[in-house]
């Protein structure tokens, strides 16, 4: 997978107005801010978390709660991988997530496995009254009977093409890319 | 895609045969295991259906409790197996124990053993997973990498520290298991202790020795305080616990002279009063029950470490990510 062909999906202008819209989109599912927290999946889902709570707060007025979900110790597929993946750290609000109203935000839904771990993971810290998935691009391909409440891109790729989205905090640009690993001959 | 921890092989047995990346990879990944101790709900489901056996042949509480909670927390499911009691009193052996272990389908063994090479003996006989949690007068690895975790906790890193550790170095896994992995690291290291539990030829590991404990507080960045096993005195190595306290106890008024930084470790139980005095282990200097919370965190990150699968499955579960 080191030969890939590389286009750009959306660039940075239209993430941004992607994000906006799907900001606006919790504030109406959610009736409002009141008992809001968005919580950003380790690792872009977290930048992506926080472009989106800063777009709320320039709206609606700051102290919006927010934090970070590291899925990795609730992977489905531990038993049967070997090196061990790099475990991120999960920050929670410090008044926790009993009776609020949690937004999951991650950058791509795929299979739909991390969304099933994070929701494991957050049913562990409390109960919140009510989950809201919200995805920057669903790619379709699911494994496990998940859906997203708030989507920014569908697209339809296929299976072997790879979905990244970029953050300036990670890769120093924000955008949605796809990726074409180039077959090899005795493929 | 997810990035991935360079991997320990089958076994901890010691810090001598671990790279500084692995060691630096356990200490990394311990950093958010400690929250896990924080929560509420003080369990993750990582290693649901693995089964743990910790096999403590010589007695031990901290130890044992601070393997049991970080197993626990894990969601591994655990049996607790001490000398006495068991069928190790009629005469087996330790590798029959462990094989009749094995029939039962463990995972993991943690052992404690009084004989030094135990844990690596086991490691070299069973398919399981192996984790020295002491093993005579060898290492004790966990306890080492707590060590490291509470100092660059402290200091934010290892390399360049100037670390003193002070007593029975002769007799001490603990010393050895410090003495490796800090060397591994690029910390600086020190023993300080009568000549009677000095081990011979130690500075030629590159570790500096000092005779006088003024002169080590003077020269340290970090002193860990090794607790003086009492049954030492038989052995005639030390007079009397009165003379190494006035000789090599951390008091007070020695800790006065420093105007810097300097952190006290202890791996306990202490003897206060004896190596150490009691308003040094409760003062501002010192971190031991930071060590102790360390402790569970760190043997949670290795244990997260070696339960890992096949690495032939690896390339593929790499490919098809999580998504």
């Amino acid at each position: 997978m080191t030969d890939a062909e590389r286009v750009t999906l959306l660039e940075e202008g239209a993430v941004e107005r992607i994000l906006l819209r799907m900001a606006r989109e919790i504030v109406e599912r959610n009736d409002g801010t009141q008992n809001l927290i968005l919580l950003g999946i380790q690792r872009r889902g977290v930048e992506l978390s926080e472009r989106i709570r800063e777009a709320i707060e320039r709206e609606e007025g700051p102290g919006i709660s927010s934090g970070s979900l590291d899925i990795t110790l609730y992977r489905d597929d531990l038993a049967q991988i070997g090196p061990r993946p790099v475990v991120g750290e999960s920050s929670l609000p410090i008044e926790g997530v009993d009776g609020r109203s949690v937004v999951i935000v991650d950058d791509v839904l795929f299979t739909g496995r991390t969304a099933r771990a994070a929701m494991n993971e957050l049913m562990d810290w409390g109960r919140p009254s009510r989950i809201l998935l919200c995805v920057l691009v669903d790619r379709g391909g699911r494994e496990v009977p998940i859906q997203p409440d708030i989507v920014g891109r569908v697209v339809s790729v296929l299976p072997r093409q790879i979905v990244d989205v970029r953050v300036p905090e990670l890769d120093g640009r924000l955008s949605v890319e796809i990726a074409t690993p180039v077959r090899e001959e005795n493929e | 895609m997810s990035r991935t921890v360079s991997s320990l092989g089958k076994d901890l047995v010691g810090l001598e045969d671990l790279s500084a990346e692995q060691i630096q990879a356990i200490l990394d990944t311990a950093e958010p295991f400690k929250e896990i101790s924080e929560r509420r709900i003080k369990k993750v489901p990582v290693l649901r259906g693995k089964t743990i056996v910790n096999l403590f042949m010589e007695p031990s509480t901290r130890t044992r409790i601070s393997f049991e909670f970080a197993e626990k927390r894990l969601s591994a499911d655990t049996v607790n197996i001490a000398a006495s009691g068991s069928s190790v009193v009629k005469g087996e052996t330790l590798v029959d124990t462990a094989r009749n272990l094995e029939a039962m389908r463990i995972d993991m063994v943690v052992i404690r053993h009084g004989s030094s090479g135990a844990a690596r003996f086991l490691a070299e006989r069973i398919p399981s997973n192996v984790i020295n949690a002491g093993d005579g007068s060898h290492e004790h690895p966990t306890q080492a990498l707590l060590d490291f975790l509470t100092i660059r906790d402290h200091f934010g890193r290892i390399e360049g520290l100037k670390v003193c550790i002070v007593g029975d170095i002769l007799h001490s896994r603990v010393a050895r298991s410090n003495i490796f992995g800090l060397l591994k690291l690029g910390a600086e290291v020190a023993v300080c202790g009568p000549m009677t539990l000095l081990p011979k030829g130690i500075d030629a590991l590159g570790v500096r020795v000092f005779q006088r404990i003024e002169d080590a507080i003077e020269w340290a960045d970090v002193l860990n305080v090794l607790r003086l096993q009492l049954e030492r005195m038989k052995g005639g190595f030390v007079p009397s616990l009165r003379e190494y306290n006035r000789f090599f106890g951390v008091t007070t008024p020695r800790l006065q002279k420093v105007g810097r930084d300097l952190l006290i470790l202890h791996p306990g139980p202490m003897n206060r009063g004896v190596e150490i005095d009691s308003d040094v282990a409760d003062g501002p200097h010192s971190v031991i029950l930071k060590q102790v919370t360390n402790g569970v965190a760190v043997r949670m990150a290795v244990l997260y470490l070696l339960a890992g699968g096949a690495p032939e499955q690896a390339e593929a579960a790499k490919r098809e990510g999580v998504g």
